[in-house]
């Protein structure tokens, strides 16, 4: 029992961390960074519910995302709907789209899957880029605008604004622990392991798969949603696959299929990315090798590394400790299931 | 008639994998299906369960014709099966592994997930508690906790048994279940064999280990190139010629 | 008519560009069963390696080339050796992530070295020929017939040396090959030398007509893959036939739909494709 006490602390610590860190600085710069790394953990946990743990690879996820962007930027600006029915219905845009997208892609797998996706995300970005009388091509849109007051709530200060990105990233952080520990979870897992198997134990992989392709899809609209009216302005460059390859690599560094990977992976790398920004487009030769060199030697990333660790000290602290033997190594056991 | 096939065909391009074939499995009875290398049967294991569509035939399943039916929903009728290689997950427990047999007698979906709904919990329960009394069944219950990676490869055997177990089937399909283990661990499985149809549950076996067929199964059917040589029970087919000389003439068996 | 005489020219340039790039990734495919992801960055290594041979250190267009094909060879060498090999065993995402990082550094050097500008390469070959009231520049005459060459030689290398026929027979049967005593390793790092040197190669023919710049290997990339989709994956005359399909779908694409999408026309092709066949046409050992 004390594991899980342990483990609450720690999030209930991590959680009040957050609350405080507008208070903790007056660098609302540091404010914006955070407020920004969140909005990726969103999209970072969206994809690693399919790649991570379906075993489906997307490279379409920034086009998701741009979806979601050019949705709420469209509406707001140009069609002048109230922001948060707007907000609602950039989500329900990208989900539909995904749900049509995932009815072909997720015929195809494995290789197949990933090209297909890279595709499409490369079509997404062409037509943003392109359809110049809707999107404003390459100049971009302008003028969306920060979310609307909820009641006496305003969110028109950097500070309110992270509070609301910061809620709408805890409850993605949920939804994800909560699929992920559940007879759907379960399912999803079933699939990447074996699609085979999983339908010989009578699941319909077809129905999961599409499923979970659309939560995906739907997390990177409430991600794109989000960015588009945290930085105000959109170019088609957010569709393009340095988006997703950037997603992968938080997820990769963080751990792939593991429930605390994304929010470790991204706030890490855009941390560093912020100290290295010197480097700034040239922060891919030392996060390129990373990733390939994480996929070598550390495929499940820091947090799948760390627990690894963890259950061999506790097997060894088990080997020695024989009485106790059973019970420690059961639970050791159950944590890496939950997070793997 | 339990489940039969009348007609069976399945051509790969210009090859014949299975032709025509009449079989009738018979319930609460250990059934095998022997053959040479390349005889057809995992094809035929593989019409039976969904995977592969006939050319042409059928397959009836207490009196219902399930020749088009996907994999699952073939699964959801009480029909089980295992893999000659087990495909269970290395990374996680035995117990996770077989969990999620019992799953397609759930009906918790997303929503239940992200509002833990009662029902949920209920059918978490009923899963875990299944896969308990399966691995209890199968012998396993000791190593409920430890990874597939972990344990010998009789063990796994057990573990993909359970799994199929799990999903409450009404016959099951072992595809080589003996495959890469020692004699004495064969004498094991061969005795849960017995204990599953003592349970009720009708088993269909494909083996080479031909001295284990013939102590266990209560009917067996030789296929040949695709088609049924014979059937009858283990006596008649060690006396029959076409077997005899199917297997002298053919490739030898393991 | 004179209009659709020169856009099927024009697609014949694309096309032999097309399918070097596709040659190399189909090759590599079929071996090891890896869509190579980076070898968009192989192609664009290709064409900066060929710019500074020239600019920096004078030497002729063809010397450039060579070159160019060494380098870009020995880094899919390098590649195979140390990051496919180790991986060969792991879950098939793995690969596809591994080849991203490489891509992403690989950008980021050219970057870091070349900088960010579209950069100009003066081929020798700029003059304008005009045929029955059609213009050719040589260059682009010099890219189909080039193309042809080197295709020729490949099929020569790939049917009648023995040498080549490993790499076929890996192919078709990789367990086959190793029982009769074929050293897979090498096959395998040399089919990733000959697929860096047909991207380096396709690269410098066309960087003349097109432009040199850290991202000229995205689109081609995309299209590489859509081509051996269309064209079976691991299929020599696949790859061929397909980026000549492709090229020429685009040329007259641009003319008479619009240039604006014409990128789009293969992607499109490839939804189409996918979503009949989700194994990709005429599938071979794809899964």
């Amino acid at each position: 029992m004390s594991t899980i006490f342990q483990r609450k602390n720690v999030i209930i610590a991590v959680i009040l961390f957050a609350i405080a860190f507008p208070y903790l600085t007056d660098n609302t710069y540091y404010i914006h960074i955070m407020s920004l790394a969140f909005i990726w953990t969103i999209a970072v946990y969206g994809l690693n519910l399919l790649a991570g743990y379906t075993g489906y690879l997307s490279l379409a996820h920034a086009g998701f995302f741009a979806i979601g962007a050019y949705s709420i930027g469209l509406l707001t600006v140009k069609a002048g709907l109230n922001y948060w029915l707007a907000f609602i219905l950039a989500i329900l845009i990208t989900s539909f789209l995904g749900l049509l997208i995932g009815l072909i892609s997720l015929r195809t797998k494995e290789h197949f899957f990933a090209i297909y996706t890279l595709c499409v995300g490369y079509v997404i970005y062409l037509v943003i880029d392109k359809w110049d009388s809707l999107t404003g091509g390459v100049r971009g849109l302008i003028g969306i605008p920060a979310p609307a007051n909820i009641g006496p709530i305003s969110f028109q200060t950097p500070v309110s604004l992270y509070y609301l990105i910061l809620f709408f990233m805890l409850l993605a952080v949920l939804v994800a622990y909560r699929i992920v520990n559940s007879l759907t979870g379960r399912t999803y897992i079933a699939i990447r392991n074996s699609e085979e198997l999983a339908l010989t134990m009578g699941i319909d992989t077809g129905k999961n798969k599409l499923v979970v392709f659309v939560i995906s899809t739907a997390f990177a609209g409430v991600a794109g949603a989000l960015y588009a009216s945290f930085i105000r302005f959109i170019g088609p460059e957010v569709a393009y696959t340095t988006v997703v390859f950037d997603l992968l690599t938080f997820l990769l560094v963080g751990g792939i299929g593991t429930l605390t990977g994304p929010i470790v992976g991204t706030l890490l790398i855009v941390w560093i990315s912020q100290q290295l920004q010197f480097l700034q487009d040239y922060r891919m030769l030392i996060f390129g090798p990373v990733l390939t060199l994480l996929v070598i030697f550390y495929p499940r990333g820091l947090v799948g590394g760390f627990y690894a660790w963890k259950m061999k000290r506790e097997h060894k602290r088990a080997m020695k400790a024989n009485s106790a033997k059973s019970s420690d190594s059961a639970i050791g056991a159950k944590d890496q299931v939950k997070e793997g | 008639m339990f489940l039969e096939t009348k007609n069976l065909t399945k051509r790969f391009g210009g090859l014949v994998a299975v032709n025509s074939v009449d079989f009738s499995i018979e319930k609460g009875k250990i059934n095998a299906i022997i053959g040479p290398n390349g005889a057809g049967k995992s094809t035929y294991f593989n019409l039976i369960s969904g995977f592969y569509k006939p050319t042409s035939g059928q397959v009836i399943f207490n009196g219902q014709d399930i020749t088009k039916l996907p994999p699952n929903k073939v699964a959801e009728l009480g029909i089980a099966r295992t893999f000659q290689s087990t495909n269970l997950f290395e990374q996680a427990t035995v117990l996770d592994n077989v969990i999620i047999g019992h799953r397609l007698r759930t009906n918790s979906n997303l929503f239940d997930a992200v509002f833990r709904t009662k029902r949920l919990k209920r059918e978490e329960k009923m899963c875990r508690d299944k896969a308990m009394e399966v691995l209890d069944f199968v012998g396993l219950t000791e190593s409920a906790n430890q990874l597939i990676g972990g344990i010998t490869q009789e063990e796994k055997k057990r573990a993909a048994f359970a799994l199929a177990l799990a999903t409450d089937p009404e016959i099951v399909f072992l595809d080589e279940p003996a495959a890469g283990i020692n004699p004495d661990e064969t004498e094991g499985l061969a005795i849960l064999m017995k204990k599953m149809v003592d349970k009720g549950i009708t088993v269909c076996l494909i083996e080479h280990k031909m001295s284990m067929i013939m102590k266990i199964a209560d009917k067996i059917m030789v296929l040949n190139y695709g088609e049924k040589i014979a059937e009858g029970t283990p006596d008649e087919i060690k006396n029959n010629d076409a077997v005899i000389k199917a297997y002298l003439g053919g490739s030898a068996i393991a | 008519m004179e209009i659709l005489l020169q856009q099927l020219f024009n697609g014949l340039t694309i096309g032999s560009v097309y399918a070097l790039v596709a040659l190399g990734l189909t090759l590599v495919y079929g071996i090891l069963h890896i869509p190579n992801f980076a070898h968009g960055a192989l192609y664009m290594m290709g064409g900066y390696i060929t710019l500074t041979m020239m600019t920096s250190y004078g030497f002729h267009y063809w010397l450039a080339i060579l070159v160019s094909m060494l380098v870009v060879g020995l880094l899919g060498v390098l590649m195979e050796r140390f990051i496919f090999y180790p991986l060969r065993e792991a879950p098939p995402i793995h690969d596809k992530i591994a080849a991203i990082g490489i891509l992403l550094f690989l950008e980021a050097f050219a970057q870091f070295v070349w900088g960010a500008d579209y950069q100009m390469m003066t081929s020798p070959y700029s003059q304008v020929i005009n045929v029955l009231g059609l213009t050719f520049t040589l260059q682009r005459i010099l890219i189909i017939v080039a193309a042809i060459v080197i295709m020729i030689l490949l099929y020569v290398f790939l049917k009648k040396t023995f040498t080549g026929s490993t790499i076929i027979a890996m192919s078709q049967d990789r367990e086959g090959a190793n029982l009769v005593g074929i050293n897979t390793h090498k096959v395998a790092m040399l089919t990733f030398m000959i697929s860096g040197a047909l991207a380096a190669v396709a690269a410098s023919l066309a960087a003349p007509i097109n432009l040199v710049f850290p991202g000229m290997g995205h689109l081609v990339i995309l299209k590489a893959f859509v081509i051996i989709i269309l064209g079976g994956m691991g299929s020599i005359p696949g790859a061929i036939l397909g980026g000549y399909i492709l090229g020429f779908s685009e040329s007259l694409g641009a003319t008479y739909i619009s240039n604006d999408y014409k990128d789009i026309i293969a992607f499109v092709l490839l939804i189409v494709i996918l979503s009949v066949k989700p194994t990709g046409l005429f599938a071979k050992g794809g899964h």
